[in-house]
């Protein structure tokens, strides 16, 4: 009770663990990270750097040639970077507030109302998380009434990224407060990308509660998190049994064997 | 035709010599609106700029005219604090110049945004943490300052000197101009400072990413210090066009040679400063980040070494010796070189830290991002140099901005 009690006091810090030798790269966490977020798309996607995807499925490689070659698929949604006390790369550069690190949730949130598009934010993150929107969001006929009603859509010229579902939250926290209640269970606040992972690679929940998940998979000898040096303080963390994936996370001067890096073989 | 508006005892083309020059050079600026309207109207997807460059072509041009519009407040600062007073006859082309960079750079930040309407949310919901922040309200502020210099120089106008009220205001303003030019300086230090800062505190991306003293990055220092040693090479180079147009000396010899001394000695110890601030980034910091210098340099058909050569010998060492060196100073066609090379270093340092930022890849199974502007880009950073050279020529014409100039061209 006094550990309870102990918790209900101690902020949240949502994160995820996805353990990388499950995914298949299916693509099903894009998917339904799209519908879930009224994600806009265009007639033509073919150009990926103009494509936006809240949550991306990277091909990664070791960069051995056959029968020695090995693929990895790793899905990349914002890290929700904590940085230094709050001072993720994005919210610390954003000219007028229009994304904010919150200290109850630790998520980072996009206000698409206050953004007028500067980029900057976008020039500060080293994942590629956030996107633009080049173009004003255009739906095929009757698509509209198929969009989610909690998300509103994004409209041109501001910047948006995945927020966690952060909507599912707040429904969440509604009920919670009906019911009297300060704290959710575990699987009241799930994202869409969790729910929708077939193979059940994408685990999420609080990293600062020991009753969740995550916070025990955060430990695993076999976990990373992306570009931890640059000193972004994730709150993705990735599983992976093989070490050239777990070294790909991040950058290195030398390989295993001590011998200077050569990045191009990684970027196939 | 507009003779009443011509200083006396000066020499002008004529009337229609004039008008055919601002035509010409009008239609270009007509096609810099008509892409300015396209990507106000139809939102930056006219750009060539992708999620991977969100900053490209316009912070580019921005930083640049900055950099090179540094001239008005170091010169400002050499005048009027320092005590140079040489420098009066060429401080009013400075502010010109100054006031055309500044005013282009607000014209293209207003281009560049998503949402052009919401500009002023950067005021009113300012983020103090924000290099940006500091960068808009200095630039603003500056801009103001720039504008104050400009109008006793409008009011010098022959007609417009006829009128008592302006005459005296264009005098006291001139009296209490000390004033401006250390507000100018001190808000130029800050602005200069933290457009460095904007790259320099980009701790996600490590090509960029300086340590520094409590908030401020090595850039921010680094910026101020190539504007001050660069902007005035600027001025210089411009002077020496505008001789070349108006095929008259406008400023004496003596003028020009103690701002590219000044300059020369800037341009060295920038030069110092800047090798320093590479080998211990290329030496502590990247690696530190799990990245050799070479893997920014290198893996791309663009960014190799020669840049740094480029940036750091080719235009800051080389034109710094020729300008610290009277032989150098007093040569015209190495004076024009040593400006020249000047200009483009300090626009060189620009592009790398915000093209190449964007270009190299950080996590480790990403890849090097090219990019080429679209004509829309192209058109609207073409259009400030249009609008520049228009306000150039319509002020030579009509107002006194060469104090020297009766006297290097007497009419008999």
């Amino acid at each position: 009770m006094k550990e309870e009690h102990k918790h209900e006091h101690k902020a949240k810090k949502y994160g995820m663990v996805i353990d990388l030798d499950q995914c298949t790269g299916c693509g099903a966490c894009m998917v339904a990270c799209m519908a879930e977020n009224n994600v806009p798309f265009r007639k033509d996607e073919t150009d990926k750097f103009l494509s936006i995807t809240w949550m991306r499925v990277y091909q990664l490689t070791n960069g051995k040639s056959f029968p020695n070659t090995e693929i990895c698929y790793l899905p990349r949604p914002c890290m929700h970077c904590e940085g230094e006390h709050g001072h993720s790369p994005c919210v610390s550069v954003c000219p007028a507030t229009a994304t904010d690190y919150s200290h109850e949730t630790g998520i980072v949130s996009q206000i698409y109302t206050r953004c007028f598009g500067c980029r900057y934010c976008m020039a500060a993150c080293p994942y590629h998380a956030r996107y633009f929107n080049w173009w004003d969001p255009v739906w095929p006929e009757g698509m509209e009434a198929y969009l989610s009603p909690n998300v509103s859509p994004r409209m041109r010229g501001v910047v948006e990224k995945c927020s966690f579902c952060f909507h599912r939250y707040q429904i969440a926290m509604e009920k919670a407060h009906y019911e009297e209640r300060h704290e959710l269970k575990e699987d009241e606040y799930q994202t869409a990308c969790t729910q929708a992972c077939p193979a059940g690679a994408i685990t999420f929940g609080d990293l600062n509660n020991p009753d969740h998940a995550v916070c025990q998979m955060k430990k695993s000898k076999t976990a990373f998190r992306l570009l931890e040096r640059l000193g972004t303080h994730p709150k993705v963390y990735y599983l992976s049994s093989r070490e050239w994936v777990r070294r790909a996370g991040d950058n290195y001067l030398r390989d295993e064997d001590g011998k200077v890096m050569d990045k191009r073989k990684l970027r196939n | 035709m507009d003779a009443a508006l011509i200083q006396k005892g000066v020499r002008r083309c004529s009337f229609g010599q004039f008008i055919l020059f601002l035509a010409v050079v009008g239609a270009v600026l007509l096609w810099g609106v008509f892409a300015m309207l396209l990507c106000w109207i139809k939102g930056l997807n006219q750009t060539n700029m992708n999620d991977y460059y969100g900053f490209a072509l316009w912070i580019w041009a921005d930083l640049a005219v900055i950099a090179i519009g540094g001239g008005a407040f170091f010169t400002g600062f050499l005048r009027y604090i320092i005590g140079k007073d040489e420098l009066k006859n060429i401080i009013n082309y400075a502010v010109l110049i100054g006031f055309i960079c500044y005013s282009s750079a607000l014209l293209i930040l207003a281009i560049d945004i998503g949402q052009p309407l919401r500009g002023w949310f950067i005021f009113w919901h300012a983020n103090v943490h924000s290099m940006l922040t500091e960068v808009a309200f200095c630039l603003t502020c500056y801009f103001g300052v720039l504008t104050i210099e400009y109008i006793p120089l409008i009011l010098g106008n022959r007609q417009l000197d006829r009128v008592p009220f302006f005459h005296n205001l264009s005098h006291n303003m001139h009296e209490i101009m000390a004033v401006f030019a250390a507000t100018g300086a001190f808000l130029s230090f800050f602005h200069q400072g933290s457009l460095g800062g904007v790259a320099g505190v980009l701790f996600g991306r490590p090509f960029a990413f300086r340590e520094g003293v409590f908030i401020w990055p090595w850039t921010f220092f680094l910026f101020t210090w190539s504007a001050a040693a660069c902007g005035p090479c600027f001025t210089i180079m411009i002077t020496k066009i505008t001789e070349k147009v108006t095929r008259k000396r406008l400023v004496k010899d003596n003028v020009i040679e103690l701002l590219a001394k000044i300059s020369g000695w800037m341009l060295i110890t920038y030069f110092a400063a800047k090798t320093i601030d590479t080998w211990y980034w290329a030496a502590v910091t990247a690696p530190s980040k799990g990245f050799w210098m070479m893997d920014f340099y290198s893996g791309n058909s663009l960014y190799g070494l020669w840049i740094l050569f480029a940036e750091i010998i080719l235009c800051a060492f080389i034109p710094g010796l020729i300008l610290i060196n009277k032989e150098g100073r007093k040569n015209k066609t190495a004076l024009m070189i040593a400006v020249i090379l000047a200009v483009i270093g300090v626009s060189l340092n620009r592009w790398v830290m915000v093209l190449q930022v964007m270009a190299a890849p950080v996590m480790s199974f990403d890849t090097w991002a090219m990019y080429f502007p679209s004509w829309q880009e192209i058109a609207t950073t073409i259009l400030p140099v249009a609008y520049g050279i228009i306000l150039i020529a319509i002020s030579h014409r009509y107002l006194p901005i060469f104090p020297q100039e009766k006297e290097l061209n007497p009419i008999e």
